[in-house]
């Protein structure tokens, strides 16, 4: 990936005029100037300047550009929170073949029997895994899914004829949660954390009241430890006629081994980019479909896939169902992301009922062996866990020793990491961790990339005890070197001049 | 094991030991037992890869596809040739697998790649600002009002011509029950927005003014006309556009859009039943540190070297928490990436030539269809590459017809507008040829003839 002597150009800045890589087909129709189709001042003028560039250079741009990105399938990724577990080839392959792939979403449903029952399928999947009955697939990434399910929830409340002000969610939640409340109209109220790493339930006890519309919690939480005492929440907010959000960026843990439904909760939201294996093409697409329980139902959005039995023997059909008077209403355009749904449904069929369970025992068993060997040698001196007990298939350590006693921050390790071909853990969140690193290393690692990444650790502890500065200064190996952030947000540069 | 995990017996064994448990079992004890599922999922055993295959592949065949049928479905996503550079490049492990870009050092590939992602939308919406893109086309709208609302402090109303996607304005009325905002629509005349009706609708509570052009009906607006009076009253002007027309048409940005945005499929991405592809948002530079979603930025490094970050993250979500500019995350990279590979390979004089290529291959689809015994025009207005028109049969009917003869032959806008039960959307793209429209011609003529309402 060492391309630090290469000068880096755009795109644009390769551009030569009357290069250019596409053939266009002849019209074969007649061909006026487009001025008597269409008024003059309607039309545009001058063409946007896009780049002149002829196909060999467009792919050896590309390419060149792909080699400075670090990657999931060249290397550990143990970035808590994401999941970033492998991506198997098999569900490209399949989301590629044109059925898929070509498929016009406004085709008619009955001409779009094979892409429903796929639908159907998945939903079907996710609510048994979810232990919740009716699944919308629509909304388009995991923040789409908790906007979808607190307006679920204010559609739920008005069809009481209430109108609730207050959305609970624990100090160490995602910083989605706080902002999906503020879009759906409600008051983010934050609730402690206790010494064990759950809710603090006298604090939630002294917050819940009939103002409240919902609670927004992970099971296991954001610090990688399943909260015991769920049931006993769960009841405290129904008692008082809110709802139960389950985020589920950390669903991966309990895949076949415990059901947010089962824990109570009304709403679920499934990251199909985390747990279903979809790629994350640094950056998106994901799609994050919401599991609800029967009194949810009535608001899905609109439209639902549904099965109908036909009743004429010759089997099942599939349709999209518009006449959902209280539904919510749409959350985007067409269907959902389709091509994450055959991907995501590919890796269901793959690993099956156990399949899945032995992904988050294993997951489950990953994490806290890397965290036993963590705990050791100079990681366990320098970057001990911030709650010291069986985690899930995340844990959480503070660099806060580290950076007293060898002066440097868990940024620097991040950075070190990377001249070690690791990507860092997450960094500096959850918030209430000083100096946090919060480890995921998924159940597709290998036990030796467990032990490789610890002895990274170990290195980088030794030498900064010897030289600090060596990890201040890091990263040297990288296509670039620390970058000024500063800058580029104080005076942003955000697209090429062009002359 | 499954294939995707690794740990064998004996590794198994040692992690234990190192954890210092007997089994598994002794971490899931965290879990209440109540809670512990106890059972098997009721789902399938899972499968070999080749079965995963053919199980796949056979629903596939199930559907019919653009490879099947001859596509004039059209309605926001079209069935444009997408190059083969597209497909080889994001299939890359180095595109197709890492996460956002949190550690730019290791991340400059994605981050050029949204730099030049945002330099290719602001050039063809002529708006200075670009984002890295959000997650489709309509949910991008409502993205806009949620803007809009903080751009303009108290004011609490919606003003949306009926030109806009149904779906956009759906997804506009979804989000407006949590931004508490009301929503008024203006009605079209002759195709296009009414604009004596929009000039009395718009008012000093008015946050922002949303058209589409072309609008759904596939009519050009008069977008400077038309927005004038958003400006009067101090309201954002919003408008979504087809990316693939703005070769050809006057840019949002020259006609006095604040914020351009619209479905990026038609660039780079497959139809994939609807998604994932991207929405993109373009504005102007006052609105830089208001706009939704990830922004790439260039910078130096430690060594002065030419950099790129994500620029502007105070405005988001892990920063500034409930106080956010949008709660989103993703920028649909991928999807921009192939956007941005598209639009090269076209380049400037392609992306160009294939605009004009639509508009002719229109006009001649337009007056073909026109001529059709008991077909009309549903309006006269200008259009670009879509265009709506009156069957004198059930539309339904007709279009069962014509995929008999291998013919998807357009959107029934029966399905989205009341008015126009007798409404059929047809879009042409660059893969339509001419023996294909003509195809159409012969087969609507003929199953409008066969299912002609008879008085």
């Amino acid at each position: 990936m060492n391309q630090q002597d290469e000068q880096v150009l755009t795109i644009f800045e390769k551009s030569k005029p009357g290069r250019r890589a596409a053939v266009l087909p002849a019209a074969e129709v007649p061909e006026p100037p487009l001025e008597e189709l269409i008024p003059a001042k309607l039309l545009r003028e001058q063409p946007p300047r896009l780049p002149e560039v002829a196909e060999p250079e467009i792919v050896r741009h590309y390419n060149r550009l792909s080699r400075r990105n670090f990657d999931l399938d060249t290397g550990f990724y143990p970035l808590g929170s994401c999941t970033m577990k492998h991506n198997p080839r098999l569900n490209e392959r399949v989301a590629a073949l044109p059925g898929h792939a070509r498929l016009h979403p406004a085709q008619d449903p009955k001409r779009a029997q094979g892409a429903l029952e796929l639908m159907w399928l998945l939903q079907e999947s996710l609510a048994e895994i979810c232990g919740l009955p009716h699944v919308s697939l629509q909304p388009s990434a995991g923040s789409h899914g908790e906007l979808a399910g607190l307006l679920l929830t204010r559609a739920f409340h008005a069809d009481r004829g209430e109108a609730r002000t207050k959305v609970l969610a624990p100090d160490t939640s995602h910083g989605t949660n706080p902002a999906s409340v503020t879009m759906a109209g409600y008051e983010i109220v934050k609730v402690a954390t206790d010494e064990r790493g759950g809710v603090e339930i006298d604090d939630l006890r002294a917050k819940v009241d009939d103002e409240v519309a919902c609670l927004m919690l992970t099971n296991p939480n954001t610090l990688g430890l399943f909260d015991e005492n769920i049931a006993e929440m769960a009841a405290m907010i129904h008692a008082v006629g809110g709802t139960l959000y389950y985020d589920g960026a950390n669903l991966n843990a309990v895949m076949g081994q415990s059901r947010p439904g089962d824990m109570g909760f009304d709403i679920v939201h499934v990251n199909l980019h985390k747990s279903f294996s979809q790629p994350h093409g640094g950056g998106g697409p994901g799609a994050g479909p919401i599991a609800v329980s029967d009194r949810i139902e009535p608001f899905l959005p609109r439209p639902q896939v549904v099965r109908r039995e036909s009743g004429n023997g010759s089997g099942p059909n599939y349709d999209l169902d518009h006449d959902r008077p209280k539904s919510i209403g749409r959350l985007r355009g067409f269907q959902g992301n389709f091509g994450v749904f055959v991907r995501s449904y590919a890796y269901i069929l793959s690993l099956g009922a156990d399949g899945l369970a032995e992904a988050s025992e294993t997951a489950v068993l990953n994490a806290n062996y890397l965290k036993a060997r963590l705990a050791e040698g100079r990681a366990g001196r320098y970057t001990p866990v911030a709650f010291d007990r069986h985690c899930m298939h995340e844990f959480v350590l503070s660099g806060k020793p580290m950076k007293k006693e060898l002066g440097i921050a868990t940024l620097d390790l991040a950075k070190r990491l990377l001249d070690f071909d690791f990507h860092p853990p997450t960094v500096y969140f959850p918030l209430l961790v000083e100096e946090a690193l919060m480890i995921e290393p998924t159940e597709t690692e290998t036990k030796e990339s467990l032990d490789a990444f610890t002895e990274a650790i170990e290195q980088i502890l030794a030498e900064a005890e010897v030289d600090p500065e060596k990890a201040k200064q890091a990263p040297y190996t990288t296509p670039v070197r620390r970058l000024d952030e500063v800058k580029a947000t104080r005076k942003p540069v955000v697209r090429q001049p062009l002359g | 094991m499954t294939r995707y995990t690794s740990a064998t017996p004996d590794d198994r064994a040692e992690m234990l030991a190192a954890i210092g448990v007997e089994s598994t079992a002794d971490l899931f004890a965290q879990i209440p037992e109540p809670l512990r599922l106890g059972r098997p999922l009721a789902l399938p055993a899972g499968m070999g890869e080749a079965e995963v295959y053919e199980r796949l592949a056979a629903l596939a065949a199930r559907n019919a596809d653009c490879e099947e049928q001859v596509c004039f479905l059209g309605a926001g996503m079209y069935d444009h040739y997408v190059p083969a550079i597209v497909d080889a490049i994001t299939q890359r492990s180095e595109f197709l697998t890492p996460y956002t870009p949190y550690q730019p050092e290791i991340s400059q590939g994605g981050l050029q790649a949204m730099f030049e992602f945002q330099t290719a939308m602001s050039e063809l919406t002529a708006l200075p600002v670009s984002n890295a893109g959000l997650y489709e086309g309509p949910s991008s709208v409502a993205s806009a009002a949620y803007l809009a609302l903080g751009a303009t402090k108290d004011r609490r109303r919606f003003v949306v011509s009926r030109g806009v996607h149904p779906h956009s304005r759906e997804t506009l009325a979804t989000y407006s029950a949590g931004f508490g905002t009301e929503i008024e629509e203006v009605g079209l005349e002759g195709g296009v927005t009414d604009a004596a009706a929009l000039a009395e609708a718009v008012d000093g509570e008015t946050a922002a003014v949303f058209l589409q052009s072309p609008n759904f009906l596939g009519a050009i607006e008069d977008v400077e006309m038309l927005g004038a009076v958003a400006k009067q009253h101090g309201a954002l002007l919003i408008v979504a556009v087809d990316p693939m027309t703005l070769g050809v048409l006057r840019p949002p940005g020259e006609c006095g859009a604040d914020i351009a945005l619209g479905e990026g499929q038609p660039l780079g991405n497959r139809l994939d039943f609807g998604g994932p592809s991207f929405g993109f948002f373009c504005g102007s530079e006052e609105l830089i540190r208001k706009m939704p979603g990830r922004i790439a930025g260039e910078t130096d490094d430690a060594d002065g070297r030419r950099g790129f970050v994500l620029a502007l993250q105070t405005r988001e979500q892990h920063i500034r928490r409930e106080k956010a500019t949008h709660n989103i995350c993703t920028a649909q990279a991928l999807n921009a990436l192939a956007a941005t590979i598209h639009l090269a390979w076209l380049g400037r004089k392609g992306f160009r030539e294939l605009g004009e290529l639509l508009v002719r291959r229109t006009a001649y689809a337009r007056d073909r269809l026109a001529a059709v015994q008991g077909v009309e025009l549903l309006h006269d207005a200008p259009v670009a590459r879509e265009f709506a028109l009156r069957l004198d049969a059930p539309v339904d009917r007709v279009l069962d017809r014509c995929a008999e003869r291998g013919i998807a032959a357009g959107y029934p806008l029966g399905r989205e507008y009341s008015e126009y039960e007798d409404g059929l959307l047809v879009a042409i793209t660059e893969r339509r040829t001419r023996e294909q429209i003509d195809a159409l011609v012969d087969a609507l003529g003929a199953a409008v003839a066969a299912e002609a309402v008879t008085v």
